[in-house]
């Protein structure tokens, strides 16, 4: 089943093109990477379809519904979460409470957001962090609680925005089994990450957006060897 | 528990003991219990979902004007009028809040749109002969009236303030441990994030404003009913605003006692200055003001974030 259809997605910020006709398909059930060097606009893509920012041109449907115009947390109700590249938990709140605030995306019942958020903290592995507050969180916590928040609001699309970025390899080695457990449960991952040797092991398809534009897409094999993904990485040899 | 024996005992001072106090001290008292329901008014909105607004002498002032007029005019029972006061208020509130909100002011740019609200409601009183223009409105001096909101003595507007202090808390309580608590304060914290977590920052901006507002134009005619004058200055005038907000940042914006707390430090504050420096005119604000640049400067949480700090540093 088709969960969310990008048609020909454009974004442009006065004469600067960030995302140009960009288009991608996932099916229910899988996971997908997005890389590309910075500035490539993989961000903007995640902006666009968590409703952030409206593309300039082109159709975004998620689960059949044009989702183009949409609030953020009127899709977020639709079941399409995201968390942030910079890590923003509400640092004055405890942890429960942060993820509490996501649970009540599907409930307006104060036992049950605890409940639902607790069993997710269970999950992520900061149960015995619920009473902290945010702000007392290391920075692998804080990816974590990001994480937690966003799988509190119950989606069946999450986006991950390099929930890896600054954590060193044991940590990240943590939070690709965290991945791989938030897909067992039936989340399906669309996620931008820079650390390629997860990105390999994680995606079944990788799309390569330089410039704006997607140059390769496919199994991560074959679009590691792909020349035009190694030049956008590495430059020409000339 | 302790929480529990601590409350019930504060319940009852405050029950008991203005039977004893003299006039004077009966009178700041009354003016600590307006000030922390004031305090909890804003609290809603300011503490909780972070919209510092500067302006509400706007709801204050159409609750001293409303009940007022309506009995003035028609005759009908300022108990009445309040309501109808807190209504209105409410109407002006949600419409100023969705233009604010909807064109996405924050911070400082919503503060001073509301303060914009507020003097225009002013200069519109000002200049409105109908609501008695700079001169005000005066309740005239009648017999006592309890169905008229009108009290032979001060005791009985003390247990009025006292009580709808009280439900002011409860209220704060109610929303606290809410879904729209929490989608407040994360809204305080982060909007951005809250609305990516789900959280519909709009329609609870809206509703905190709903609360607020009606509170406090409840607050506006008991001011209006206790001190049976009301002017524009007064009423819709900066000075209404800044005390109500007062209140909840010295003593804990976003906590539940905070505003009361505030209130009972503040109010004597104000006070003793004033009796300290008398005949010295404007001196008593400025030593009103050092003080609340100490607080704001070494308390940036109020008394609340001070102790809870504190409770968490012994834990």
């Amino acid at each position: 089943m088709t969960l969310l259809e990008v048609d020909g997605v454009s974004k442009r910020f006065g004469g600067l093109t960030a995302v140009s006709s960009f288009s991608l398909e996932l099916a229910a059930g899988e996971i997908v990477g997005l890389i590309g060097p910075n500035g490539a606009g993989k961000t903007t893509v995640f902006h666009l379809l968590s409703g952030f920012q409206p593309p300039s041109e082109g159709a975004i449907r998620f689960k059949g519904a044009s989702i183009v115009g949409v609030k953020p947390h009127a899709i977020c109700r639709r079941g399409l979460a995201r968390t942030f590249q910079i890590v923003q938990p509400f640092v004055n709140l405890t942890v429960l409470d942060n993820v509490m605030v996501g649970a009540f995306n599907r409930t307006d019942d104060v036992t049950a957001a605890r409940r639902r958020a607790t069993e997710v903290l269970d999950v992520v592995g900061l149960g015995p962090r619920r009473d902290a507050l945010a702000r007392e969180l290391t920075l692998p916590d804080r990816k974590r609680l990001e994480m937690a928040r966003g799988l509190a609001t119950q989606p069946e699309l999450l986006l991950l925005d390099e929930v890896m970025s600054g954590l060193n390899p044991t940590e990240i080695e943590a939070i690709i089994a965290l991945i791989r457990r938030i897909h067992a449960q039936g989340v399906t991952l669309l996620i931008i990450e820079h650390v390629m040797r997860a990105i390999m092991a994680l995606s079944q398809r990788i799309v390569v957006l330089h410039h704006g534009e997607t140059i390769a897409a496919g199994r991560p094999a074959d679009v590691a060897r792909d020349p035009r993904v190694v030049e956008a990485y590495l430059g020409t040899a000339s | 528990m302790a929480a529990e024996v601590l409350g019930g005992a504060a319940l009852a001072l405050l029950l008991v003991v203005p039977l004893l106090l003299p006039p004077y001290f009966l009178e700041i008292l009354i003016s600590v219990m307006l000030f922390g329901y004031l305090g909890a008014a804003w609290n809603i909105l300011g503490g909780y979902a972070g919209q510092f607004s500067f302006g509400h002498a706007a709801y204050f002032g159409i609750g001293a004007y409303t009940s007022t007029l309506l009995f003035l005019r028609l005759g009908v029972s300022p108990w009445l009028g309040m309501l109808v006061g807190g209504v209105l208020a409410t109407t002006f509130g949600l419409a100023a809040g969705y233009l604010s909100f909807r064109y996405g002011l924050r911070g400082p740019y919503f503060s001073l749109v509301t303060l914009a609200f507020a003097e225009m409601l002013r200069v519109v009183a000002v200049n409105t002969k109908a609501v008695g223009s700079s001169l005000g409105l005066v309740i005239p001096s009648r017999e006592a009236a309890p169905w008229h909101f009108v009290f032979g003595s001060k005791l009985p507007y003390y247990y009025v303030i006292l009580a709808m202090a009280i439900a002011a808390l409860w209220v704060t309580r109610r929303v606290e441990r809410s879904k729209l608590g929490y989608s407040l304060q994360a809204i305080r914290e982060n909007e951005e994030a809250a609305e990516a977590a789900g959280v519909d920052a709009l329609g609870m901006k809206l509703r905190a404003m709903a609360i607020s507002s009606f509170m406090t134009a409840l607050g506006g005619t008991f001011y209006a009913q206790y001190f049976a004058y009301i002017d524009p200055a007064i009423t819709f005038g900066p000075s209404v605003s800044i005390q109500g907000l007062l209140q909840a940042i010295v003593g804990g914006a976003g906590t539940v006692l905070g505003p009361v707390l505030g209130a009972f430090v503040l109010t004597p504050v104000s006070e003793l200055s004033r009796a300290a420096m008398r005949g010295r005119a404007g001196v008593d604000v400025m030593v009103y003001g050092l003080i609340l640049i100490l607080v704001i400067s070494f308390l940036p949480h109020g008394l609340m974030g001070w102790a809870r700090r504190r409770r968490r540093a012994g834990a």
